[in-house]
């Protein structure tokens, strides 16, 4: 359509639509959406092959801000209509931006399916771990005994773990990162993009309206040392303000050793991200504060076939075998019979 | 086509008759009812089946939950409904023998398998006496025929035996029918040597019961005569037998292919709608994309995702389905983007009675969404409508940027007729635009409308065409999110004259019969076949009366309130407890009365033909 040879280069400014955001003021969430706006034009997709796919919450307003074409459709759905425009056409590049509660209450079947199928789109879970929209009831993230509007003694609820769920259907790709720490963030973001496949993206995001300093533990630059690991494939666990920490394991268990007094880097786990077993990203997934400092960034990234792909290949494997649909052989296949005009 | 071997019985003409085949569910009756309607339909005759089968796979074997039954009426001449009565009952098991009596014509042919008529059998059907003995069955003419006997004997030199050679009296019984009813064995011996390709034996134990079947009508002293029903004088053209199911989904295909369209079917299975599915994962090579989903709302919510990104969007469900889809509709509403949504009803509420008949979600089509959110409702009136009534949808929806319900039901969905092969030149072409990317500067609007209100459909993939669109209300012609007052009230307005607008591309309400007179029957959707019959009975006793069969329900045609005005009384039969009568009174403000059953069944014929003549009388 156009005659332009080159390829424009894009800026963050590209993405952005015009219509103002409406999130509150210091909302993580601006900091998610700024990462994927300067994400975006260094993975190249052109804007028109874009889609910001999005259920109900804070979070699933995203789309509204993104130049690209965007659905912001129903309260758990954003999964399952993704799926609908990744099959319809594989070639889109499609980002799906959803909640805690969007993601794991009302739209934990979809989830669990999209990432079971392993269609190739990134899923961006913005965990806040409570109810914004709807001001402040607790999550299915929000931690047992949570007081909030809906549970003035207590949550009794157990919650989730999204990586835990996200391994347990099978993800090809999982990963961490936290709306203040941006430049993680920002590369979490591109090596989701990256993947063939399902990219399941937790992002921790404070809510500071409903539920400020949920996080904090996290992004606290006093302490995000020792409560946050970083890991990297094939490197050793290692954490810690002066980095003389680690994870080591021990029989099925991760525990928290010290570097030094007979234990070297080699005692320590390692990071393998590529390991077919999913055994290892799931038991990082359980490592919780304050027990342990909790990983970030890509816990797991294999190569699986891919749902659209396969769809599409099937119905090219049906045209080549048998040639383009025919109306008219279809209508006189199987037994027809043939009504004579009566003779006059 | 050979006719059948030279029989030496006498042979007495009739110009119809009504075969019903009842036994266990695991008796092949299905089956049965299948074989002799591809066969009647290949000799020529017109034909309706009406299958009913209990939701159970497989009920406890011999009790009357178990009963699966088929029933075809096949004719010399046009008919539209598989009768109301049955001609010749073929009953396996004592079970099927008392849950199907009633309905046998008095001196009407009962056929039973003899062999079992027994004391466990009776337990099993909940019977104290033999209804062989206990005069029950006096009225008819009966053949008492050792079934399992006989077609063990027929089928030993394969070296069947026991359960496997009783798996083959369904054929038995089916040749017995066929030399009954003068049919050839050629269609049937055909679909044994396909399906039974793999497994020789079967093939071959299935032929020789087949062939006994036929043989033991001709040679034993029982039955004197066989009947013939010639050929209807349909006209001429290409036949071939049509479900309502398999209908629908070629009508969707060539839709896909006479619009350039590609076509999506996201779906979740239920019963009666899955062999929509079925047959429409099977036609990949019309680039045809079929997503069987998590869960109802998956199925809907992915259509609603591949029509943004410009397929046709096609989800199937039955009531409790559509009732879970309910608020991505009311998503693809706001959205105005082009679907189809397929309701082939079932007997409700909840769960209800999935296998069995009603058009009880008529309300639900209109009304099942939360806030102003027309859809426009159009119904099939017969299984190979079915084909027609899918191209209608496609043409509506991408017409008028708008999801569309279609109504069919588990009667028509289930039921076969003939169909006539169209020419594939002369079918109609269905315009589908997309909107074209923009020069640089321009900015679009993707909620600007064309003369029938639509909004342009814009794909991902063209440059300079990004927007957003989602449930929030939009600002009219920007489409931003807007929570302005007036524009609320106007985008409501909007999307009702939309639907609206629909009505005039529709053509005008035509009657059968007088265009002025006393009683108009007006009717929707799978009643079709019996108010036409009664239509067409009561005509020829010269009876003032007239038919309305309705395709579209919303919007109707504009000249319904005009029609309904020439005539004394509107009669409305429906199988539910009068929703098209309820629409009609509030909406034209016509005294029109109800003729309501909700069992389950579709109308007798004779049902709508007293009720007129009732409104006659008086």
């Amino acid at each position: 359509m156009s005659s332009d040879t080159s390829l424009p280069v894009l800026k963050s400014t590209d993405f952005a639509s015009d219509q103002d955001v409406r999130w509150c003021p210091g909302c993580g969430d601006y900091s998610i959406l700024a990462q994927m706006k300067k994400v975006l034009p260094q993975i190249g997709v052109p804007r028109e092959d874009t889609v910001f796919v999005s259920g109900i919450g804070c979070s699933s307003r995203f789309p509204y801000y993104m130049n690209t074409y965007g659905i912001h459709s129903i309260h758990g759905r954003a999964p399952a209509v993704a799926t609908g425009v990744k099959c319809a056409r594989p070639e889109l590049f499609v980002w799906v931006i959803t909640g805690d509660g969007d993601a794991l209450s009302i739209g934990g079947n979809h989830l669990m399916h999209a990432i079971r199928r392993n269609l190739d789109i990134n899923i961006v879970l913005f965990n806040n771990q409570i109810y914004g929209l709807t001001k402040g009831q607790y999550s299915p993230t929000s931690p047992l005994g949570k007081i909030t509007k809906s549970t003035p003694f207590g949550s009794v609820d157990n919650p989730v773990y999204p990586l835990s769920v996200a391994i347990g259907c099978e993800a090809t790709f999982v990963a961490r990162s936290i709306d203040v720490h941006i430049k993680h963030l920002g590369e979490t973001l591109k090596r989701a993009a990256e993947h063939k496949g399902t990219a399941f993206v937790e992002v921790y995001q404070n809510c500071n309206v409903f539920n400020d300093g949920a996080f904090n533990y996290a992004t606290d630059r006093n302490t995000k040392q020792d409560t946050v690991i970083e890991i990297e494939h094939g490197k050793p666990l290692i954490f810690g303000k002066d980095r003389n920490k680690g994870i080591r394991l021990n029989g099925m268990d991760p525990e928290i050793v010290e570097l030094g007094k007979g234990i070297s880097e080699d005692d320590l786990l390692f990071h393998d991200e590529k390991a077919p077993e999913p055994s290892l990203a799931y038991l990082l997934s359980r490592m919780r504060y304050p027990e342990f400092p909790e990983p970030i960034g890509v816990f797991r990234a294999v190569e699986r076939p891919v749902y659209d792909e396969r769809m599409d290949n099937q119905i090219a494997d049906a045209i080549e075998k048998r040639g383009k649909g025919d109306l008219e052989a279809l209508f006189t296949s199987g037994e027809t019979w043939k009504v004579e005009a009566e003779s006059a | 086509m050979s006719t059948t071997t030279n029989s030496k019985k006498p042979i007495k003409e009739l110009d119809a008759a009504t075969v019903r085949f009842c036994g266990d569910s695991g008796d092949g009756m299905q089956l049965a009812g299948t074989q002799l309607t591809n066969t009647s339909a290949l000799i020529g005759n017109d034909i309706a089946t009406f299958p009913d089968f209990p939701a159970e796979i497989r009920a406890p074997r011999g009790t009357r939950a178990g009963v699966s039954g088929f029933q075809i009426h096949f004719a010399s001449r046009e008919i539209f409904t598989p009768g109301d009565s049955v001609d010749a009952l073929v009953a396996m098991n004592p079970a099927a023998l008392v849950t199907n009596l009633s309905d046998l014509v008095d001196g009407g042919i009962l056929i039973v398998n003899k062999d079992s008529f027994t004391e466990k059998e009776f337990k099993l059907a909940a019977i104290d006496a033999n209804p062989l003995e206990d005069g029950s069955i006096s009225g008819f003419q009966v053949f008492e025929v050792e079934m399992t006997k006989l077609t063990r004997l027929a089928v030993a030199e394969t070296g069947l035996s026991g359960r496997d050679a009783d798996r083959c009296r369904n054929f038995f019984a089916m040749g017995l029918v066929f030399w009954l009813y003068n049919r050839p064995l050629d269609p049937t011996l055909r679909f044994i040597e396909s399906k039974f390709s793999s497994k020789p034996d079967v093939a071959e134990a299935n032929r020789s019961a087949l062939h006994a079947g036929y043989n033991y009508g001709e040679t034993t002293e029982a039955f004197h005569s066989h009947f013939r029903v010639d050929k209807a004088t349909l006209q001429p053209g290409q036949y071939r037998n049509m479900m309502g199911n398999q209908a629908l989904a070629w009508g969707l295909v060539t839709a896909s292919v006479q619009s350039g369209c590609d076509l999506f079917y996201g779906t979740y299975p239920i019963t009666p709608a899955s062999d929509i599915l079925h047959e429409l994962s099977r036609h990949k090579s019309f680039g045809v994309r079929t997503f069987q989903a998590e869960d109802e709302i998956a199925a809907v919510t992915a259509t609603i995702g591949a029509a943004f990104a410009g397929s046709m969007g096609v989800t199937a469900s039955s009531g409790p389905g559509i009732a879970l889809k309910g608020e991505a509709m009311g998503l693809a509403v706001m959205t105005e983007l082009p679907m189809i949504v397929v309701n082939v009803q079932r007997g409700g509420p909840s769960t209800g009675l999935p296998t069995k008949t009603e058009q009880a979600d008529l309300f639900q089509a209109i009304f099942g969404r939360n806030g102003e959110c027309p859809m426009p409702v159009i119904a099939a009136r017969s299984p190979a409508d079915c084909f027609d009534v899918a191209i209608e949808a496609w043409r509506i929806a991408t017409q008028f940027m708008i999801p569309v319900m279609v109504l069919t039901d588990g009667y028509i969905a289930n039921g076969s007729e003939p169909w006539k092969l169209p020419n594939v030149a002369d079918l109609p072409k269905i315009n589908v635009k997309y909107a074209n990317a923009l020069q640089n500067g321009d900015e679009f609007q993707p909620y600007a409308r064309d003369e029938y209100l639509a909004r342009p459909w814009a794909v991902p993939g063209t440059p300079g065409l990004m927007h957003r669109i989602g449930g929030l209300e939009k600002q009219h012609i920007t489409g931003n999110v807007s929570y302005d007052p007036l524009n609320h009230q106007k985008m409501t307005d909007i999307r009702a004259q939309k639907i609206a607008n629909v009505a005039q591309t529709i053509p005008a309400q035509e009657v059968n019969g007088v265009e002025q007179g006393k009683v108009l029957l007006l009717s929707w959707g799978g009643t079709f076949g019996s108010c036409n019959t009664a239509t067409n009975r009561l005509k020829e006793q010269g009876a003032s009366v007239a038919h309305a069969h309705l395709r579209h329900l919303y919007p109707f045609p504009s000249n319904l309130g005009e029609l309904l005005k020439q005539y004394d009384t509107v009669l409305i039969p429906e199988l539910n407890n009068g929703q098209l009568r309820t629409l009609i009174r509030s909406e034209f403000l016509v005294d029109a009365q109800g003729l309501n059953k909700v069992q389950g069944k579709p109308f007798a014929v004779s049902e709508i033909v007293e009720a007129v003549e009732e409104i006659l009388a008086n």
